[in-house]
């Protein structure tokens, strides 16, 4: 018999019973909550008289609706009436049912997929469930984590359990070394580009190989929390001395004795050698370069070398309209250089790439420069009040202040502008958030997904630019 | 839950691949903290042509007359035939409930992305997977005749058409059960609380870190 997959381990441990058709029902050891998808599964429990089956296996926090601006008033200066009712809401669900929240201005409060690993409530071998698509970020951590929707986000807080199907195993392997100003951001960019925005859907994702192994936490968290955009609910990496070094002293991971056990349980946390994935893809490390979005679904992505894809090289009919609605929607021509793209706006932040590592490493490239003139607005939107603590420790605050950027109060932000940071009609934003739907930023905002590192050179340049060539200048 | 048996309704195309759930349902209407009133912004940005607010009244707004669901001969559509991939992106459950509000019974498509196609379920609202050919046939019938309707019977798991032709698709057991007999999971899932407090205490002792770990 085959040896087991990393999910495979994850999914058998927490099985609690199988159903005849094949549908499963899976213990959740943490679920994840924020305001936008929890209000309603809070008022299903109580219009049905139902408790949560376990308080202590949920963490809150608000992040999609918190202004991103000096906000020490609280929430009931929150201007827009509807955020602040559903902020407030959260904030009432959680006192009454005893569920620890970290509220607006909590020091831990952050996008709950940066919050919730950097607070240690999240381990290597735990099954985890937020009521947003992004949780594939905690995979990460040799967790199962499930993105579910607001019905399932109930059915979790009343059964302590997901009724789900068991996933086919899909293996992304890169191998081979990473070019100099090429981030994990670029390698999921390039993955999507290969397989597709539907190319993982039913499948769970193991990304392996060299690349990953080097990679560390924080580039591995920004490479799972785009699986989703290739359509994998689920990514995972597997556990190395990485993770327990990274797990190891946070408020809620286990201690003394019990660290111990859990360490050595978390060893087995590895796909086995002769484990047998339904699809395997294998990528060179040395063929990736920066990556720049031109259109409106992740998949439409190229190297920052590369131009704009004419419609005319593309034989499928539904492709083709693609493309051409793409182009018209986005305001670029076919063949048009990627670095001839002139930029708008600069976002640096999201559940994607908001941690010290990325910071640290969009900081690196404007130290000493200035965002262009025709740049309207650069932000900096660090993910969580750690971080944002961190990265003033180590002066980051100072040197994008100091190049022209704003420095910002931790949340969600202009990834999907559900508060005041947005996009304008027609306005070109270079950002390092996941998803560059139509609108997703601002009503007729065109939006293109990048690295920390490309986005902070792009906000210097004021058009995108080869991040490799810029760092050598 | 709603029951789901039978369904005749009008068909209408959305000839687009990858229609995510930002388009079905845009962001600035997810700060409801209510299940309904979402029908009069599905597809907000393709529907009207300026910016749609949330609490907005929106009879008086611009409509795009070249979005198919504002075109006379699609009004009343219940059945919304889709390109590959609908649904991708966000987990929101507003999308199947602004689909639902709006009165779409079933979407038929090649594929779903699959955290949309899970939350159809839990709201009444049938996903149907053709394959691409039969697909393409709806797609070529629909614009052929005006108030083309569909029949979808959930209980013999077939797409029926006007001239009678049979498309057969598949549904997993227990969500066909579901969805026939309107039935909440969740009180399906606590007739199994044995069951998930045996594993509990199976795993408490395996695994004690992983409980009571979360609180001040």
């Amino acid at each position: 018999m085959a040896g087991k997959t990393l999910y495979d381990k994850l999914f058998d441990a927490h099985l609690v019973r199988m159903n005849e058709d094949g549908s499963a029902l899976l213990y959740i050891d943490r679920q994840v909550l924020h305001e936008v998808t929890s209000p309603q599964a809070f008022e299903g429990l109580r219009l049905a008289g139902r408790q949560p089956w376990r308080i202590d296996a949920n963490i809150a926090t608000p992040d999609h609706n918190v202004p991103t601006t000096e906000r020490s008033g609280g929430v009931d200066e929150i201007k827009d009436p509807v955020s602040k009712i559903q902020v407030k809401t959260l904030d009432s669900n959680c006192d009454d049912f005893g569920i620890l929240e970290f509220k607006m201005n909590d020091h831990r409060q952050g996008i709950v997929h940066v919050m919730a690993p950097e607070q240690g409530a999240i381990l290597p071998g735990v099954t985890a469930v937020c009521g947003d698509s992004h949780t594939a970020t905690l995979g990460a951590l040799g967790a199962l984590a499930h993105g579910i929707g607001t019905s399932e986000v109930e059915h979790v807080l009343a059964t302590q359990c997901l009724i789900t199907k068991k996933m086919k195993n899909m293996l992304v392997r890169v191998d081979g070394q990473l070019g100099a100003g090429v981030t994990p951001k670029d390698v999921i960019l390039h993955v999507i580009g290969v397989i597709g925005t539907a190319g993982g859907t039913g499948y769970a994702i193991e990304f392996g190989g060299e690349v990953f192994r080097n990679m560390s936490m924080e580039g591995r968290m920004t490479v799972c929390n785009m699986a989703i955009e290739a359509g994998a609910r689920v990514g995972l990496v597997a556990v190395d001395q990485t993770t327990i070094d990274y797990v190891n002293g946070r408020p809620f991971a286990p201690k003394g004795a019990q660290w111990d056990a859990a360490v050595a349980a978390w060893q087995d946390l590895v796909s086995d050698d002769d484990a047998e994935f339904d699809s395997v893809i294998e990528i060179r490390a040395e063929e990736i370069e920066p990556q720049v979005t031109w259109g409106t679904s992740p998949e439409m992505v190229v190297g920052v070398s590369e131009t704009v894809p004419n419609p005319a090289n593309e034989d499928d009919q539904v492709k083709v309209d693609g493309i051409n609605r793409a182009l018209k929607y986005m305001g670029l021509q076919a063949d048009q250089k990627i670095t001839d793209i002139k930029l708008d706006r600069v976002f640096i932040g999201s559940c994607t790439n908001s941690r010290i590592e990325d910071l640290r490493e969009a900081a690196a490239v404007v130290k000493g420069k200035k965002v262009a003139d025709n740049i309207i607005q650069a932000l900096v939107v660090p993910g969580s009040g750690l971080v944002k603590a961190q990265a003033e420790q180590e002066g980051l605050d100072k040197i994008f202040v100091e190049a022209g950027l704003e420095w910002r109060e931790p949340g969600c932000s202009m990834c999907l502008a559900m508060n005041p940071d947005k996009l304008g009609p027609g306005e070109h934003c270079a950002s390092t958030s996941n998803r560059n739907f139509e609108g997703r930023q601002g009503f007729g905002g065109r939006t293109h997904l990048v690295s920390p590192a490309m986005a902070a050179a792009a906000a210097i340049a004021g058009h995108f630019v080869d991040v490799r060539e810029f760092v050598k200048h | 839950m709603k029951k789901f048996n039978q369904h005749t309704g009008i068909a209408a195309p959305l000839d687009r691949a990858n229609v995510d759930t930002d388009m079905i349902i845009p962001k600035q209407f997810l700060k409801s903290i209510k299940r309904s009133g979402f029908g009069k912004n599905l597809f907000d940005e393709l529907r009207y042509l300026d910016e749609g607010q949330p609490d907005q009244d929106c009879s008086g707004r611009p409509l795009n007359p070249d979005f198919v669901l504002n075109q006379p001969r699609y009004q009343g559509t219940s059945v919304l035939l889709a390109r590959e991939n609908f649904g991708c992106g966000s987990s929101r459950e507003h999308a199947p409930w602004a689909l639902d509000d709006f009165g779409i019974r079933s979407v038929i498509a090649p594929s779903f992305a699959e955290i949309f196609y899970n939350n159809c379920f839990k709201n009444g609202l049938l996903p149907i997977v053709l394959d691409e050919a039969q697909v393409d046939q709806l797609f070529e019938e629909v614009a052929a005749s005006e108030g083309y309707q569909l029949t979808i019977d959930l209980e013999r798991q077939l797409v029926v058409t006007p001239t009678d032709t049979e498309m057969a698709f598949d549904i997993d057991g227990f969500r066909k059960h579901c969805l026939l007999n309107g039935l909440d999971d969740i009180g399906l899932t606590l007739q199994h609380a044995d069951d998930i407090k045996a594993y509990e205490q199976r795993r408490r002792a395996e695994a004690p870190w992983l409980f009571d770990a979360i609180h001040e």
